[in-house]
């Protein structure tokens, strides 16, 4: 990993509301009754199980997009 | 049943491989002395993306996460799978605490959650509630890393205790000797183990056994002929509130754990972690393909190693390993698992240890402990810790550990006010927080007392007490059969006691803050924090 390039700037305090973009997984993922169903299947899989393994990439695009949008000094 | 001794052959060597890095480490990355707490108990602070990621992956992954889940789902179906949605939302939740956390603790050269908590508050007493909260949480937790390593061990064919004797005895010798390095460096290989033996599970145990459909169907098959009604592949929908509850309340308490915060506070900088808790799901993608291997179990016709009449349901994964795979590949399976479970032990072993080192020893017993005696005194506490495991696990029923392990997560749930909004504000009393803290153990241990232990199976009582974590609505004189998870509801009577006294306590003075704003947001090389080594190796 490089070193930021302003490493002694502190991080922007407002962040433009990029933080409210973390609660998504949280809805996605903890209110069961969207998707305590088996159809439709994915390779025979209920959807119950895919659609929770689904978000995992999801919750990785959010933080990322977050981690991006908010840290100060560099891009 | 007799010893398969290809799998224990390869689990040996591979054993002995991570015994020898163990001792190493203590030579790696280093800049200074071991004998100082930042040294042997934080790593040097100077962890960059890759280590924190294979450390904290190996820390909170642990052995028995992977051989306990798909048992569950082995034996229950769909709400063993809450353990996906919690290793979900855990990461953006941490996302935003982690940095402040980090940043506060490196300004101001905390070692411990406690250290934290004694600073910001101003309160020795509230700092100690929280290490004795720590330290018994984190104690069964180490113990049941015993129980993944017997499970496995049941299944190469070796019975007694020994062998776990001297796995804890060589693990010990290491975190003495080499401190935080030692898992940091072993959870490469780990981790690596791990995600080999799971990518070639789930591209070929399918195809063993005809398709995710069969596998499904089998699991449905199973759990339509059984008469409890908690199991199924899908939740019912009396159990929704639970799933859920539990998916929250274990996020919320993973990274309130000793160990956690040891695994944050040993990074470089604030961007290891953001960039870290976008990386970290990648095991729980892992965590949750292994978790459907429970029901490739059951498809497969796995059975359980029974001993002194009691089926062991955490042997189903490595029994599954074993039946389908060649015996070397079962071996490699074996040590996956075994080596998964010394990382988090021996970290958590270090957490434990720096707990009772900062926040008991030095605050109570040698206030003027310089920090060569800080680490001595933490060195020594970690060998006292991993043998109060070994004697746990050996001179008591392991069900035992899995009970205190269940109530070790309510109870660090406690933590949460004083710890997490204590990051954000100093709104709160000190005095209040104590008497939430107390509020909430009290509940959270008298919910799961009530809790009987339920077959999920046959619908039978087996046992009256400590039974699991789900709470029926039911105690509060609602006609339903929904629960909810203990842990939940104690830590928002904790915060309720904590919101509504703190008026109250007005009167009588309020902690000092040794923090200041701008110290939650401080990074590497800002004033007051180390400075980053010139040229500290790869990140």
């Amino acid at each position: 990993m490089t070193v930021d390039p302003a490493p002694s700037r502190p991080e922007r305090r407002t962040t433009g509301g990029w933080n409210w973009l973390l609660v998504v997984p949280l809805i996605g993922t903890l209110i069961p009754a969207f998707y305590n169903k088996a159809d439709p299947r994915l390779f025979g899989i209920p959807f119950f199980y895919w659609y929770q393994l689904l978000w995992i990439p999801i919750a990785v695009s959010t933080t990322l997009v977050v981690f991006r949008a908010t840290r100060g000094g560099g891009r | 049943m007799s010893v398969k001794w290809v799998e224990l052959t390869v689990l040996l060597i591979l054993f002995t491989l991570v015994t020898v890095l163990g001792f190493v480490a203590s030579r790696w990355r280093r800049t200074a002395s071991l004998e100082h707490l930042d040294e042997w108990g934080l790593g040097g602070r100077n962890f960059g993306s890759w280590i924190t990621w294979f450390l904290i992956g190996g820390d909170l992954y642990t052995a028995y996460t992977f051989v306990a889940v798909p048992a569950l789902i082995y034996g229950a179906g769909a709400a063993g799978f809450f353990a996906v949605p919690y290793t979900i939302v855990v990461y953006p939740i941490v996302f935003l605490v982690a940095p402040r956390l980090w940043s506060v603790s490196h300004r101001h050269g905390y070692v411990t959650p406690a250290d934290f908590v004694r600073g910001r508050h101003g309160s020795p007493s509230l700092a100690l509630v929280i290490a004795i909260t720590g330290i018994i949480a984190t104690m069964p937790y180490i113990a049941l890393q015993l129980v993944g390593i017997q499970a496995v061990l049941k299944a190469t064919g070796i019975g007694g205790e020994w062998p776990i004797v001297i796995a804890f005895a060589v693990l010990a010798a290491y975190t003495y000797q080499s401190g935080l390095r030692a898992p940091a460096l072993i959870a490469f290989v780990k981790d690596s183990l791990i995600y080999l033996v799971v990518i070639a599970a789930i591209i070929y145990v399918p195809i063993k056994l005809h398709g995710w459909g069969k596998i499904f169907a089998a699991a449905d098959t199973k759990f339509a002929a059984s008469k409890g009604l908690g199991d199924g592949t899908l939740l019912a929908s009396s159990q929704q509130l639970g799933y859920s509850t539990l998916a929250l309340g274990s996020a919320l308490a993973l990274f309130l754990y000793p160990h956690s915060v040891t695994g944050v506070l040993a990074a470089r900088n604030r961007s290891v972690i953001k960039r870290n808790m976008a990386a970290l799901p990648a095991y729980s993608l892992v965590l949750g393909l292994i978790a459907l291997l429970g029901y490739a179990a059951i498809a497969a016709g796995i059975k359980p190693i029974v001993t002194n009449g009691k089926a062991d349901a955490n042997t189903v994964i490595p029994l599954l390993y074993d039946s389908l795979f060649p015996s070397w590949f079962a071996g490699i399976a074996f040590a996956a698992i075994a080596i998964g479970a010394l990382v988090p032990a021996a970290i958590m072993s270090i957490a434990a240890a720096n707990l009772f080192t900062r926040n008991i020893y030095k605050e109570y017993l040698r206030r003027d402990a310089s920090p060569a005696d800080e680490a001595r005194v933490s060195k020594l506490a970690s060998l006292v810790v991993k043998a109060g495991a070994v004697v746990v696990i050996l001179l008591l029923d392991p069900q035992f550990s899995i009970d205190l392990q269940l109530i070790g997560g309510v109870i660090i749930l406690q933590t949460l006010p004083a710890m997490v909004l204590g990051l954000y504000t100093r709104w709160f009393h000190r005095w209040a927080l104590l008497a939430g803290w107390l509020v909430g153990m009290l509940a959270g241990i008298w919910m799961l007392w009530l809790t009987p232990a339920v077959n999920v199976g046959t619908g039978q009582r087996i046992r009256p007490h400590w039974g699991g974590a789900q709470f029926a609505l039911s105690h509060w004189g609602f006609d339903t059969r929904v629960t909810i998870y203990a842990g939940i509801v104690a830590v928002v009577l904790n915060l309720l006691v904590a919101a509504i006294l703190t008026p109250f306590f007005r009167g009588s003075p309020a902690g000092e803050d040794a923090t200041r704003e701008d110290d939650y947001h401080a990074d590497a090389g800002a004033a007051g924090v180390k400075p980053l080594p010139a040229e500290a190796g790869i990140g």
